[in-house]
C-alpha cells in the first residue's frame, strides 16, 4: 500500500497541517510501510462480527440535567493567544 | 546514614505512617525529596515542570491542617501530607500542562482533573509536572519537545513512555508514586523498565476529567509506586463515578485486597502462549516464567490458554488509537489556547500553528488517522479495526471463563538505548505488542519487577483481569511482593 505524494498531500490538507516538502517524502514513506502492517486486519473474515466502539461494560449513569456553574469569561479567555472584549480574537477568515 | 537519604527511601505506606506518627513532618518530608531532585535530576530529567515552592507551601498546609486535626480529635484525610508527582498530561490548576508538546508550552489550566482533585482533597503534594511523549504517544518518552527522561537504572537507556517521567521519579525515589496514563501500555511498559509497580485500571474505573485526550476509547488514568500495595491504595482513592465523565461506571471500589496472609488458593492464572513468541528477550521469558512458577508455588493453578487474536492487537491499536486521536487534536488549531502562528488568514493559521506545534510523531499518529477515517478508506481501515478488536474482546472473555487473571510479559524486552530505534516508528510500534491488548479489551492490567537481564535491567510481568476486578490482581502481585523482593531493589545513583 504505497500512497503517492498527493495523497499525502491531500491528507496534510484534511488535516489542517502545514508540511515541509522533507516531511511530505518522509511521511508518505513510513506512512506506507505502516499501513502495509496492519494490512494484516484484510485477512480476517469479520462479515458476523459487530464493531466495537466502547468497551464499556455497563451502561453509563447520566447525571440530573441541572444547570450549574462552569467557568468564568475570564478564566476561559486566560490561556487565548488574542482576546477582545471579552471574545478570541481571530485573524480575518475570508482574504 | 544520612538521614535525609533515609526518607527517600521510604514507600507510600512508610511515608504516611512516619508523618502519622509525628517522627517527620510533611516539610521535612517534601524538602528530602526535594533535595534529592536537585540533586539527582539533572542526569534524569524526569520533570517538565518542578514546583518546590507550591510543593512546600501544600506541605506546610498539610502539617497545620494535622495539628489542628490532632487537637480536636478528628481522622486526618488518608494522604495529607504524602508527595507525588503528576503527568504533564493531567490538568492542575495554575500549574501548566504542556503534554510534553510545544503547542501547549504555556498553557496553565484552569481547573483540577477529578484524579487530582481526589488526590489533594486527601492530602497530597504535587511535587511537579513528569515528562511524557508528546501527548501521550511514544513508547520511550524520546517524543518529548522537553527533553528525553534517562532510565535510572542505566541512564543510556530509555525509561519506556510515554509516562516515562512517572516511571523513573519513582525508580530515582524522587516520589514513593506518581500518576500516569495508559492508551496501550503507557503505565505498565515504563513501570516494567523501571522496576516499579503500576495499575492500569478497568476503563471506566477512573475518571479522565482533566486529561487531556489522545484516544477517547482507550485512555485510562493510572498509577506507579513501588509495591502493588502502595499502587491498590491510592487507585481506591482515585477510583469511582464522576458526574464529569459520563464513561465513569458506577461499580463500588472494593475494599482493600492486599491482606497480609491473603492465600491464593482456588484461584487460577492463565499463561497465553501468544506472548511467548520469537523475537522476545530469552531473559524476559525466563523471568516471567519463574515468577509464574512462584505463583503456582503460592497455590494458584497455573493454565496454558490462548488468546488467539494477540498479533492483530498491534495494527487494530495503529488505526483505532490515532483515529480518535486526529479527532481530538482537531482542537489545537490556535484559537483558544495553545501555540497560534498568525501569519495570514485565519486558514493559514490552523495550517501553521499545527504544523510547527506539533511534533513528528504526533503529526505522523494525526496523519495515519485522517487516512484511516477519510472517505473511501473508512470501511478498510477504521471499521475493519474495530471489528477485529471485538475479536480481542472475545478472546478475553473466553480466557476469563476459564481462568481469573491473565499473567503475561509486559514487553518483549527490557529497556532499550535511547535512540535505538532511530527514525523507524514501525519498530518503535512493536515495543507495545504486549500491553495493546489490555486497551483494546479495556480490562484492567499490573505490572511488576519479576526480575533482571544481565545487563541489570528490570524485567516486569504483567497480570491482566475481569472488567472491575483490579482486586485479584491486586491479591496476587501483593502475595507475590511478600515472599520476592524484586520490587524493593533500588538503582545505584
Amino acid at each position: 500500500m504505497a500512497l503517492t505524494r498527493e495523497e499525502v498531500e491531500h491528507i496534510a490538507l484534511l488535516a489542517r497541517l502545514e508540511l515541509s516538502e522533507e516531511e511530505k517524502e518522509r511521511y508518505r514513506g513510513q506512512l506506507s510501510a505502516i499501513l502495509e502492517h496492519v494490512a494484516a486486519l484484510q485477512a480476517l473474515d469479520t462479515s458476523q462480527i459487530e464493531p466495537t466502539s466502547s468497551v464499556l461494560p455497563r451502561r453509563s449513569r447520566l447525571r440530573e440535567d441541572e444547570a450549574c456553574a462552569g467557568l468564568e469569561t475570564t478564566q476561559a479567555l486566560e490561556n487565548a493567544p488574542a482576546s477582545e472584549k471579552d471574545q478570541f480574537r481571530v485573524p480575518p477568515v475570508l482574504g | 546514614m544520612n538521614p535525609m537519604a533515609a526518607l527517600t527511601d521510604l514507600d507510600v505506606k512508610e511515608c504516611l505512617r512516619t508523618l502519622d506518627s509525628g517522627q517527620v513532618s510533611s516539610v521535612e518530608l517534601t524538602r528530602a525529596f526535594l533535595k534529592r531532585i536537585e540533586r539527582l535530576e539533572p542526569e534524569i530529567r524526569a520533570f517538565i515542570t518542578l514546583t518546590p515552592e507550591r510543593a512546600l507551601d501544600e506541605a506546610r498546609k498539610a502539617d497545620e491542617r494535622r495539628a489542628a486535626l490532632e487537637k480536636t480529635g478528628e481522622d486526618t484525610p488518608p494522604l495529607l501530607g504524602l508527595p507525588i508527582t503528576v503527568k504533564d498530561v493531567l490538568c492542575v490548576k495554575g500549574v501548566r500542562a504542556t503534554c510534553g508538546s510545544k503547542i501547549l508550552e504555556n498553557f496553565c489550566p484552569p481547573f483540577n482533573a477529578t484524579v487530582v482533585q481526589r488526590l489533594l482533597d486527601a492530602g497530597m503534594v504535587i511535587l511537579g509536572k513528569t515528562n511524557t511523549d508528546e501527548f501521550a504517544m511514544g513508547s520511550s518518552t524520546e517524543n518529548s519537545a522537553y527533553g528525553v527522561t534517562h532510565n535510572p537504572w542505566d541512564l543510556s537507556r530509555v525509561p519506556g513512555g510515554s509516562s516515562g517521567g512517572s516511571a523513573a521519579a519513582v525508580a530515582a525515589r524522587f516520589a514513593p508514586a506518581a500518576l500516569g496514563t495508559d492508551t496501550g501500555g503507557s503505565v505498565r511498559q515504563p513501570a516494567s523498565f523501571c522496576g516499579v509497580t503500576g495499575i492500569k485500571p478497568t476503563y471506566g474505573r477512573v475518571s479522565r476529567y482533566g486529561l487531556i485526550a489522545y484516544g477517547s476509547s482507550l485512555d485510562c488514568v493510572g498509577v506507579l509506586a513501588r509495591s502493588a500495595e502502595d499502587a491498590e491504595y491510592l487507585l481506591r482513592l482515585m477510583a469511582g463515578y464522576d458526574p464529569r465523565d459520563a464513561t465513569t461506571i458506577d461499580v463500588p471500589v472494593p475494599q482493600t485486597a492486599c491482606h497480609a496472609k491473603g492465600h491464593l488458593k482456588g484461584l487460577r492464572v492463565g499463561v497465553p502462549k501468544e506472548y511467548f513468541i520469537t523475537g522476545i528477550q530469552p531473559e524476559v521469558e525466563r523471568a516471567v516464567r519463574e515468577a509464574v512458577g512462584v505463583l503456582g508455588e503460592l497455590g494458584v493453578e497455573i493454565v496454558e490458554i490462548s488468546l488467539p487474536h494477540t498479533e492483530y492487537a498491534l495494527p487494530v491499536y495503529y488505526l483505532i488509537a490515532p483515529a480518535e486521536a486526529s479527532a481530538n487534536l482537531a482542537r489545537y488549531d490556535g484559537v483558544r489556547y495553545g501555540l497560534r502562528v498568525e501569519e495570514g488568514g485565519m486558514p493559514e493559521m490552523f495550517f501553521r500553528s499545527r504544523g510547527r506545534g506539533f511534533g513528528a510523531e504526533v503529526k505522523r499518529r494525526i496523519m495515519l488517522g485522517t487516512y484511516a477515517l477519510s472517505a473511501g478508506y473508512y470501511d478498510a481501515y477504521y471499521g475493519q479495526a474495530q471489528k477485529v478488536r471485538t475479536l480481542i474482546r472475545a478472546d478475553f472473555d473466553a480466557a476469563f471463563e476459564k481462568v481469573d487473571a491473565v499473567a503475561a510479559p509486559v514487553a518483549p524486552t527490557t529497556a532499550f538505548p535511547i535512540g535505538g530505534h532511530g527514525d523507524d516508528p514501525l519498530a518503535m510500534y512493536l515495543e507495545d505488542v504486549f500491553s495493546l491488548p489490555a486497551n483494546l479489551a479495556g480490562v484492567p492490567g499490573l505490572a511488576f519487577p519479576v526480575g533482571f537481564d544481565q545487563d541489570g535491567l528490570p524485567i516486569g510481568m504483567q497480570l491482566m483481569g475481569r472488567h472491575f476486578e483490579e482486586d485479584t490482581l491486586f491479591r496476587i502481585a501483593h502475595r507475590f511482593q511478600q515472599v520476592t523482593d524484586w520490587h524493593v531493589c533500588a538503582p545505584t545513583l
